[in-house]
């Protein structure tokens, strides 16, 4: 069999390429090398779907941060995910940053981008009474979002495999080979043949290309380093909040995430190693540092989890997406920030490309765009707790004490696809809250080991390598001597 | 004859005295305590030097139960070198629900006249 | 264990007790005993006990119940003594939300939401552990970090091990009890590490855990990066100043696929925030008057979600008398209000309970901030006068100092402030005989800071 499209990579644009692709009557895979969708670059993302006017005019990034903007309220209703507008202040501390606001409000105008609006020292204390007073004056987005980018991965790749694309997890690329019928992809498991192959490999997108045969582009490695805030802080700050960017990064900004924490973050350090997911001393005092000249009130004190990703950024800092010169093999590489938010225009321009290269797009009439709505216990009214109780049992016990995740959750999460403990924690929340996993890990090991017929020490955290539980060394035949018999 | 001395760290109190034990090379001779501060720091001492004696506290593997495992006590303390290889030999009990707290489920192990027993009840599911 | 499951819940109950553990269980049976016929106790867990069930060792019950008990003898009492007197247990359940009016808000797994109207309201949900996070300890995310709580169940209940070689931050009990633990079940244990320059753990655990298996005790050094990528590899560990600082040119490196973290507790209060309780900040419980009495009428606390206990025994006793207190409550007229705040002053980290009377008799709990030796504890009026002393051989972060207040102690006072202090003794060489009395200071012949 010969697919029509072979996607390396399950991130946030392969997943999003994915669904895209599962519109069409097309025979799609989707490659990703760890045990699940969305586990490398894509779920330590900030998770903001910027406002479209940070980047140049005149850049990819640029035209597709606006664009995929505003395909994210659709795609949240139809798949079931959360996005919040929120809305972002950028702000200004210092007299020469006036005019970066300038410069944003320009890329704003030119967009066309609604609601943009340069607000005053006295507006920004009256809307963000927690920043600090030093703030001269901020450029105001309301176009600004925050999604969970990890359940968006989810819910993309969920939707794809309704319609028709196939996942292979723990299928990472070992080697790409032009022949008469197509590209042939050789993975651990098994050897493909595509027509064509869409590069989305994310910090391996260089040794992908390379393996295409035309490494026309070296991806830079760039930690970022984020850290998550007890949810007593929820409410402090209710914007987005960027400090005046530099030319390296965006700063160290203040997230209120989609599930209402704030997070801090994230640096930005150039690495060799692009599994170096370290966090640091230094990066946590950095981020602190630079927080506390935000907001005075947050302090080290309030950290519950910290954690590091590292981006994929591309020479050049733009967008590598497009065919190459081997026939078939087309990039979606050096997708930095505001790649997530970018993710669904990137998919549709893709879509195009392909259709440019000779791949035809006839839509499929059986295409569900809508997944059923996922239960959300702790999101729901007390009403709709109380019915939702009373129909189904599966949802009477609590799991995880400090996000209130039940077990039923727990078991749809196995059901959609969890593999992993991480697989559980980032569908359904279990483990994130305050006491991180104190309360609910072997719960939830116990719920995934059944689900799957697994003993559980077969279990991982993300993975092969990542194992939870050991069994307690086996009796020996001198130990059933000693013991003697009662 | 030369003195031979043997520190203890006192477990009565938070003070935490730091005993120490003088005694004969070659055994039964009379022995000095040292560095207490109350007559239970010296009775510690003594005891601790002379033979010292531990709770042996442990599960076994327990089937049709609650949990997989089942919490286990000696009856009595057992002379403390003897815990690690009562704790092995252990791993080879295996039981089955219902279980009664205080049950025997080795009667002498390891021979040293001391019993194990089941620390809870725990009921056949 | 039998634990039946009431087959209908009331619509009201005289006494709500969240939590199953033995604070739950204590109280619930104490507001039993005075005067409140309908109680209920809700379990998060698939059986009560709480904690207890899987803290295996001996060690706990000489003061409740005169013998040395393990965990799981301990709670399987509490539970028969509560099902005797007809309490109901609820497990595998959860309170959802308390209200103002005290309607309890609970799951259970037999008919899913419910609400009951609670005459009074016992919160008793116990601890939590304090995590990576809070230890700010920087280096990767691998598979293979554990509080020592959660090795703990998963050893003990599970049967299952956390890894083959562990290292332990913290040398608090259960990172102590742990460190025998692994080792009685083929676990290597490459040493525990004490951030500050004395242990945390009582003596007794020091020896019958770490002496008697030589492991190492690493005091004032603290673990500094985690490396690894999918399973833990090892841990970098370093020593640290006198004012906590690591100093990382003196670090090396702990092969280890394990790290467990025993470095602390923290009271479970989502419930407790949920109903806008007074929080202490320095026990990050609730407020509570000497009735156990939280800051909104008929809302008691007891055992660690008040403040962090050393023994279960002084547990059971805070419980009784949440219990006793909150059985009168949802039955007769409520205590008389009290008319002392006491104030932790010198060296105090906290008391409990916070407030109390000139009328009744107390235990107050308190910690101190650092080590003393030859010190005395000193109530203090507003103006100064020292109303009472009572001097202490000792007293130490990790040991809980218990004071009993009777009305005679008080008589002179009026209400208002009592400041309370811990302080070096004046002329400690001088012996007792020889000790300055101060004026109104009752003689107390108890040995101080003896549990």
């Amino acid at each position: 069999m010969r697919y029509d499209v072979l996607i390396i990579g399950g991130g946030i644009v392969g997943c999003a390429l994915a669904r895209e692709l599962s519109r069409y009557r097309l025979r799609v895979v989707l490659c990703e090398q760890e045990a699940e969708v969305g586990f490398g670059t894509s779920k330590a993302n900030s998770g903001i779907l910027h406002g479209g006017h940070h980047a140049s005019l005149g850049t990819l990034k640029g035209e597709l941060e606006w664009a995929g903007n505003q395909l994210w309220d659709v795609l949240a209703v139809e798949l079931g995910f959360g996005v919040r507008r929120v809305g972002e202040l950028t702000v200004a501390q210092q007299a020469e940053q006036l005019s970066v606001l300038d410069t944003l409000l320009h890329h704003a105008r030119v967009r066309q981008i609604p609601g943009v609006e340069r607000w005053s020292a006295a507006q920004v204390q009256a809307a963000e009474p927690a920043l600090a007073s030093t703030v001269l004056a901020a450029l105001y987005a309301p176009t600004t979002g925050v999604v969970n980018p990890y359940e968006a991965c989810y819910a993309l790749a969920a939707n794809a495999v309704r319609n028709g694309v196939e996942l292979r997890t723990l299928a990472p690329v070992q080697q790409l080979d032009l022949q008469e019928e197509g590209w042939v992809v050789t993975l651990p498991q098994a050897r493909l043949v595509s027509r064509f192959v869409v590069n989305a490999a994310g910090l391996w997108a260089d040794r992908v290309a390379e393996l295409a045969g035309v490494r026309t582009f070296s991806i830079h490695p760039r930690k970022g380093e984020e850290y998550l805030l007890d949810k007593r802080l929820q409410g402090l700050v209710r914007h987005v909040i960027f400090p005046c960017p530099s030319p390296l990064s965006k700063g160290i900004l203040i997230i209120p995430t989609y599930d209402g924490t704030l997070m801090v973050g994230p640096t930005a350090e150039a690495v060799e190693d692009r599994a170096d997911l370290s966090t640091s001393a230094a990066g946590a005092r950095s981020v602190f540092a630079a927080v506390r000249q935000l907001v005075p009130g947050i302090s080290e004190k309030d950290l519950i989890a910290q954690f590091a990703g590292v981006r994929a950024p591309a020479d050049g800092e733009d967008f590598v997406i497009g065919p190459t010169a081997r026939r078939g093999f087309l990039n979606a590489a050096g997708i930095q920030s505001p790649g997530l938010t970018a993710a669904p225009a990137i998919a549709r321009l893709l879509a195009d490309l392909l259709c440019e290269e000779g791949l035809a797009l006839v839509p499929r009439q059986e295409f569900v765009a809508v997944e059923p709505p996922r239960i959300r216990f702790a999101a729901l009214s007390p009403v709709e707790q109380v019915e939702l109780t009373r129909q189904n049992p599966r949802y009477r016990r609590i799991v995880c004490r400090c996000e209130q995740v039940t077990e039923g959750e727990v078991l749809d999460a196995v059901e959609q696809g969890a593999t992993t403990l991480d697989g559980i924690k980032f569908r359904t929340r279990a483990g994130m809250g305050r006491c991180q996993g104190g309360f609910c890990t072997a719960r939830c090991l116990e719920l995934l080991a059944r689900a799957r017929q697994l003993p559980l020490t077969a279990l991982t955290k993300r993975g092969p390598g990542s194992w939870l539980v050991c069994d307690r060394p086996d009796p020996t035949a001198s130990d059933f001597e000693k013991a003697g018999r009662p | 004859m030369t003195a031979h001395t043997t520190h203890y760290l006192c477990i009565g109190c938070p003070l935490g005295c730091r005993l120490e034990v003088e005694e004969e090379e070659g055994g039964q001779a009379e022995v000095e305590v040292r560095g207490f501060s109350c007559r239970r720091g010296r009775d510690y001492a003594l005891q601790e030097h002379r033979a010292p004696q531990r709770m042996v506290t442990t599960t076994v593997a327990i089937d049709h139960a609650l949990w997989p495992r089942l919490p286990v006590r000696s009856q009595q303390p057992v002379p403390r070198q003897l815990v690690p290889e009562i704790c092995r030999a252990l791993r080879s009990v295996h039981v089955v629900a219902p279980v009664m707290l205080g049950d025997v489920l080795v009667e002498n192990v390891l021979g040293c006249g001391v019993a194990i027993v089941a620390a809870r009840d725990m009921a056949a599911c | 264990m039998i634990t039946a499951q009431p087959r209908h819940l009331r619509r009201r109950y005289d006494v709500v007790v969240v939590g199953g553990g033995p604070a739950g269980l204590e109280a619930a049976v104490a507001a039993q005993n005075a005067g409140a016929a309908q109680v209920l106790v809700v379990d998060r867990e698939p059986e009560a006990g709480g904690i207890l069930q899987q803290c295996i060792h001996t060690g706990f019950g000489l003061h409740r119940f005169g013998a040395e008990l393990t965990g799981p003898e301990y709670a399987q009492r509490l539970v028969a003594q509560a099902l005797v007197q007809g309490v109901d247990i609820v497990a595998d359940a959860c309170v959802l939300d308390v209200d103002e009016q005290r309607r309890v808000k609970l799951m259970t797994t037999a008919s899913g939401i419910a609400t009951v109207d609670a005459g009074a309201v016992v919160l008793a949900m116990g601890a939590r552990e304090r995590t990576r996070a809070a230890a700010r300890i920087p280096g990767t995310r691998p598979a293979g970090i554990f509080t020592a709580g959660l090795a703990q169940r998963l050893v003990n209940l599970y049967g299952l091990m956390p890894g083959r070689r562990a290292a332990i931050l913290g040398s608090g009990d259960i990172g102590l009890i742990m460190a025998r633990r692994l080792v009685l079940e083929g676990v290597e244990v490459a040493g525990v590490f004490e951030l500050m320059p004395h242990a945390n753990g009582l003596n007794r655990n020091i020896v019958q855990c770490l002496h008697d298996f030589a492991i190492p005790l690493y005091l004032s050094t603290t673990v500094v990066e985690i490396h690894g990528r999918e399973r833990l590899e090892k841990v970098t560990v370093a020593p640290v100043d006198s004012t906590l600082q690591p100093q990382l040119a003196q670090a090396w490196e702990v092969p280890c696929d394990t790290l467990l973290l025993s470095i602390g507790l923290i009271p479970e209060n989502e419930l407790s925030e949920q109903l806008r309780l007074r929080i202490d900040p320095a026990t990050r419980g609730p407020v509570v008057a000497s009735t156990m009495e939280c800051s909104r009428d008929g809302v008691f606390a007891c055992g660690n979600v008040v403040h962090i206990h050393d023994l279960v025994d002084f547990v059971s006793a805070e419980a009784m008398l949440a219990g006793t207190c909150a059985g009168r409550f949802a039955t007769a007229a409520p205590a008389p209000a009290d008319n002392v705040r006491l104030l932790s002053g010198e060296n105090v980290r906290y008391c409990v309970p916070h407030t109390i009377s000139t009328e009744r008799e107390h235990t107050v709990y308190l910690r101190t901030l650092r080590p003393l030796e030859s010190c005395e504890l000193r109530l203090v009026e507003a103006e100064g006068n020292v109303l009472y002393t009572k001097r202490l051989r000792y007293v130490f972060p990790a040991e809980m100092v218990t004071l009993k207040l009777r009305p005679a102690i008080l008589q002179k006072f009026h209400g208002g402030t009592l400041r309370v202090d811990l302080v070096p003794r004046a002329f400690p060489e001088q012996g007792d005989a020889a000790e300055p009395s101060f004026p109104l200071s009752a003689p107390d012949k108890r040995p101080g800071g003896e549990p």
